[in-house]
C-alpha cells in the first residue's frame, strides 16, 4: 500500500471498486495503523470492503458479528470453567495454590474473535460487523483493542498483538456510537454510488452485461433512490436485478420490464407500488 | 501548514463540529502521509480524521472549500487574474456584458455539459462568474446574491431546454422510461453547473476577503441546531434522516430496566436437570428469564396552528417511534383530543398519515384555538382508565391556552396514574409564562419539562431519561447549546 492510487488498483483487482475517498481512507488506515469505522446504508458494500482488504493483503479475516446482548465472554475470551471444575475435582488432594496456577493457564482459555485476532501469529484483518447493534456499554470492550491492540486478562496479564491487525468496523448508523469509539477510528461514510460508478460496478460484477444495459440500470436505480422509499435499493440488490435481467435475456429496460421485475430491487410492497406508479405503465404494474 | 490546519479546526469547532484534541493530532499526522497537491486526497484524509458524523460532513465540506480553495491559473483567452477581479471591469461587464460574449459562453457551456467535459465546463463557469457576477470587493456577503446575478444572466432554463432537446433527440419517442431518465440526466448536469458556479464565487470571495471572514459568513447551523418551529421543507427532510437513530435511542432508554434484569434469578429445577449430564455437578446453571419490561408510551401532541411545523416534526418522530414500541399510542389535540394511533400502522406512508390526521381526526371541538384545559379533561375522561403505572406520558405543546381555564388539577390526576409525565415545549424558556402561556402552572405536575426546539435538545431529553434518579429537579433539564458543544 504505497499510495491511494495503488490501493485503489489493488482493490479493483479484488473485485471491489473504491471511490477516491475509500481508497484514501484505506491507505491512511494502513499508514496510521488505525481502525476504520465504515458507516452507510445497508448494502453499499461495507462488509465487502473488509473482505476485499483481507484478500488483497493475503491476511486471514476474523469476523465478529455484533448483536444485542453481545458480551465479554462472546467477544473477547472466556474461561472454560467446565474444564476448570473437572480439573479441580480430578486432583482434589493437591495443594490449592498449585491448582490455582494450573487452572488459569492458557489451556483453559477459550478465545473469542477479538482475542483471536490479537493472538494470531499471522497478521489478520479484523472485521467488527454492525457495531451499532451492541449496547453502548458493550462498546467499551472494544476500546482497548482499537487504540492499543491489546487485551488485558486479569489472571494472565496483558496480551499484545504480534502484528497490528487491520481493523474494520461497520455500522448501519441505527444509533450514535460513543465518542470514545469514534475518536479511535478513521471515519468513512459510504453512500450509494454515483450512477457512473454504479455502472462500473455492474460491468465488473455481472459478467456478460452490455454497456447499454448497465448504464440504463444505473440511471434507473439512481432515479428510484430519489423517490421517498422505506428502503432504497442497495448496490447488492442492483446487482441482483442486473443478473435477473440478464438471465431473462433482456437487453433493454422499458416500462413493462420494470413493472415485472421490480420486486427484485425493492422489498416492501408499498415501495414497489410507489415505484411502479412512477416508472411502469399502468398495464404493466397491474399484471 | 500547521497554522492553516489549526485555523481550519477552529473554524470547524465554531461551526459546531466537535473536534477533540486527539482527532486534531490525528489530522496533522494524516496530512504528513498525503500528497498535498491532491486536493481530494487531502479532503478525504481530513474528513476521515476530523469528522466522525456524516451529518457534519456538509459543514466540513463548506469549510474545506474555503480553506483549501483551488488556486488555478488564468484560463486561456481570459486576462482576469483569479486572485480578484478588478472591481470596475467586472462591474461594467455585469451590467453591460456583450451579447456576443454571452452567446459564445452559453455555447461552450452547452457543449461542455453535453459531452461531459468537466474541465471546459469549469473554465466556462469561471468565465461566467467573471463576466456576470459583478463581485464587489470587500462586501461581507455569502455569495448568494452573486450567484443569483450570474444565474439570471445565464438563463439556465433556456440552457436546460436546449440540453433536453439535444438529449431527447437521441432517444426513442415512445420510450417514456428513457425520456424520463434523459430528463434526469439533464437535471444532474444543470445541478453540477450550479454547484460549480457557487464554488467559483466562493473562491473569489476567499481571495477577496480572506478565509476566516468568508467561513464565518458561510457558516450554517447543523441539522441538530435547526429550529424546529421554523424549519423549512428541506430542513425537515434533513431532520427526517436523523430521527430514526434517535428514536432507537429513546426506545433503548425506556426499555433499559429490562436489560438490567436480564441475568434473572437462578432456575433451580433446570439447573439440577442439566447437572445430570455432568454427573450431578452443576456446571451449567440455568436462569429464569426476567419478564420483559414493556414500556408503554402515550404521546399527546398539540397540532394547533401555532404548532403546525413543530407538530409535523413530533408526528414524524412518533411515526419513527412506532417501529420500536409495540405499545405506543398517539393522541392529537387542539381544543379536544382524539386518538390517532391507527393512522401509524406498519407500512403506512408518513405523508398519507399526516393527511388523514388533518382531515379525519377530531381535535377541534369549538373554534380551533388551543384549549389545554378542555383537552386534558376530555383525555382523562376518555382514556384515563387506560393509563397504568407502566405508562410514560409525553406531552408536546407550547402551553399557550388562549386565556382559557388551564385545569392543572386534571393534569395532576392524569399524572398520578402514570409512571412518568414529560412535557416538551418548543418555545424558548424565556417566553414561558408570558402572554397566554401557562407552562408554570403545569410544570409542578410534570417529572420533567424540557425546552425542545432543536434535535440536539431532543437528544438531550432522551439522554436525561437514562440518568439514575433522573429528572428530580425539573429546572436542571435544559441544556445550553454551548455546554453541549464542548462535550
Amino acid at each position: 500500500m504505497e499510495s491511494p492510487a495503488s490501493v485503489a488498483a489493488a482493490l479493483t483487482a479484488e473485485g471491489y471498486l473504491p471511490d477516491e475517498r475509500i481508497a484514501q481512507v484505506v491507505y491512511l488506515a494502513g499508514r496510521l495503523q488505525k481502525p476504520i469505522l465504515v458507516e452507510g446504508p445497508a448494502g453499499v458494500g461495507k462488509t465487502e470492503l473488509a473482505k476485499a482488504l483481507a484478500k488483497l493483503t493475503g491476511r486471514r479475516l476474523i469476523r465478529l458479528q455484533c448483536y444485542e446482548g453481545l458480551d465479554e465472554s462472546k467477544a473477547l475470551y472466556e474461561w472454560n470453567y467446565k474444564k476448570q471444575l473437572l480439573r479441580i475435582q480430578a486432583d482434589s488432594d493437591r495443594d490449592w495454590s498449585e491448582i490455582e496456577d494450573d487452572i488459569f493457564a492458557e489451556e483453559f482459555l477459550l478465545t473469542r474473535p477479538l482475542l483471536e485476532a490479537i493472538r494470531s501469529d499471522r497478521p489478520v484483518v479484523l472485521l467488527i460487523d454492525e457495531v451499532d447493534r451492541v449496547e453502548i456499554e458493550t462498546e467499551a470492550l472494544l476500546l482497548e483493542i482499537l487504540s492499543d491492540f491489546q487485551v488485558s486478562i486479569p489472571e494472565l496479564g496483558t496480551i499484545t498483538a504480534n502484528s497490528t491487525p487491520l481493523v474494520v468496523l461497520t455500522s448501519n448508523n441505527t444509533r450514535e456510537l460513543s465518542e470514545a469509539l469514534k475518536r479511535r477510528c478513521l471515519f468513512l461514510h459510504i453512500a450509494y454510488p454515483e450512477a457512473d460508478r454504479e455502472k462500473e460496478i455492474l460491468l465488473h460484477r455481472v459478467p456478460g452485461i452490455t454497456e447499454h444495459l448497465a448504464t440504463q440500470i444505473a440511471r434507473l436505480v439512481r432515479s428510484i433512490r430519489a423517490l421517498d422509499l422505506k428502503k432504497a435499493p442497495s448496490v447488492s440488490e442492483t446487482i441482483d436485478w442486473a443478473r435477473t435481467l440478464l438471465a431473462l435475456s433482456i437487453e433493454h429496460v422499458d416500462e413493462k420490464v420494470v413493472g415485472e421485475t421490480l420486486h427484485v430491487l425493492l422489498k416492501y410492497q408499498t415501495d414497489i407500488e410507489k415505484a411502479a406508479k412512477e416508472f411502469a405503465t399502468p398495464a404493466a404494474s397491474s399484471s | 501548514m500547521i497554522d492553516l490546519l489549526t485555523d481550519f479546526i477552529t473554524e470547524l469547532r465554531a461551526a459546531g463540529i466537535p473536534v477533540s484534541m486527539v482527532e486534531a493530532i490525528d489530522a496533522m499526522e494524516a496530512v504528513r502521509h498525503v500528497d498535498l497537491a491532491d486536493r481530494e486526497g487531502l479532503k478525504a484524509a481530513l474528513g476521515a480524521t476530523l469528522v466522525k458524523n456524516e451529518r457534519h460532513y456538509q459543514a466540513f465540506e463548506v469549510a474545506f472549500e474555503v480553506f483549501f480553495a483551488h488556486h488555478r491559473g488564468p484560463v486561456a483567452g481570459e486576462d482576469h487574474s483569479t486572485q480578484g477581479p478588478s472591481p470596475n471591469g467586472s462591474q461594467q461587464a455585469g451590467s453591460g456584458g456583450g451579447e456576443a460574449d454571452l452567446d459564445s459562453l452559453l455555447e461552450s457551456l452547452f457543449q461542455a455539459l453535453l459531452s461531459g467535459d468537466m474541465a471546459s465546463m469549469e473554465a466556462a463557469a469561471r468565465r461566467a462568474v467573471t463576466e456576470f457576477a459583478g463581485i464587489e470587493p470587500g462586501r461581507p456577503v455569502g455569495g448568494t446574491y452573486y450567484l443569483y446575478r450570474t444565474l439570471r444572466r445565464l438563463d439556465l432554463d433556456a440552457l436546460r431546454q436546449r440540453l433536453l432537446d439535444a438529449v431527447l433527440a437521441e432517444v426513442d419517442d415512445h420510450d417514456q422510461l428513457d425520456q424520463r431518465l434523459a430528463r434526469e440526466d439533464v437535471e444532474a448536469m444543470i445541478g453540477r453547473l450550479r454547484r460549480e458556479l457557487a464554488d467559483e464565487i466562493r473562491r473569489r470571495l476567499v481571495a477577496d476577503r480572506g478565509r476566516l471572514s468568508v467561513a464565518r459568513t458561510l457558516r450554517q447551523p447543523l441539522v441538530e441546531d435547526l429550529n424546529l418551529m421554523h424549519a423549512t421543507r428541506t430542513d425537515l427532510e434533513e431532520i427526517e434522516e436523523v430521527i430514526d437513530p434517535l428514536t432507537r435511542k429513546l426506545a433503548a432508554r425506556l426499555a433499559r430496566r429490562r436489560r438490567l434484569l436480564r441475568s434473572g434469578r437462578l432456575d433451580f429445577r433446570k439447573t439440577v436437570r442439566r447437572s445430570l449430564a455432568s454427573g450431578g455437578v452443576p456446571l451449567d446453571p440455568a436462569f429464569r428469564k426476567a419478564r420483559p419490561h414493556r414500556p408503554e408510551v402515550f404521546l399527546l401532541c398539540d397540532i394547533s396552528g401555532s404548532m403546525a411545523t413543530f407538530a409535523r416534526f413530533t408526528l414524524q418522530f412518533t411515526y419513527a417511534m412506532a417501529a420500536h414500541f409495540s405499545r405506543l399510542r398517539t393522541f392529537v389535540f387542539i381544543d379536544t383530543v382524539d386518538e390517532v394511533t391507527r393512522y401509524f400502522g406498519p407500512g403506512v406512508d408518513f405523508g398519507e398519515a399526516i393527511g388523514r390526521i388533518a382531515t379525519e381526526a377530531e381535535a377541534v371541538w369549538l373554534d380551533g384555538h388551543s384549549d389545554y384545559g378542555n383537552s386534558f379533561a376530555r383525555f382523562e375522561e376518555r382514556y384515563g382508565p387506560e393509563i397504568s403505572p407502566r405508562t410514560t406520558l409525553i406531552i408536546t405543546g407550547d402551553a399557550r391556552n388562549n386565556y382559557r381555564p388551564g385545569k392543572p388539577e386534571v393534569l395532576s390526576q392524569i399524572r398520578s396514574r402514570a409512571r412518568a409525565l414529560y412535557w416538551l415545549n418548543p418555545e424558548p424558556r424565556s417566553y414561558w409564562d408570558s402572554g397566554d402561556s401557562i407552562m408554570g402552572r403545569y410544570e409542578p405536575f410534570c417529572d420533567g419539562v424540557f425546552e425542545v426546539r432543536t434535535l440536539r435538545q431532543l437528544e438531550h431529553f432522551v439522554e436525561q431519561l437514562s440518568l439514575p434518579g433522573h429528572l428530580v429537579g425539573t429546572r436542571q433539564g435544559n441544556a445550553q447549546p454551548q455546554a453541549t458543544l464542548s462535550r
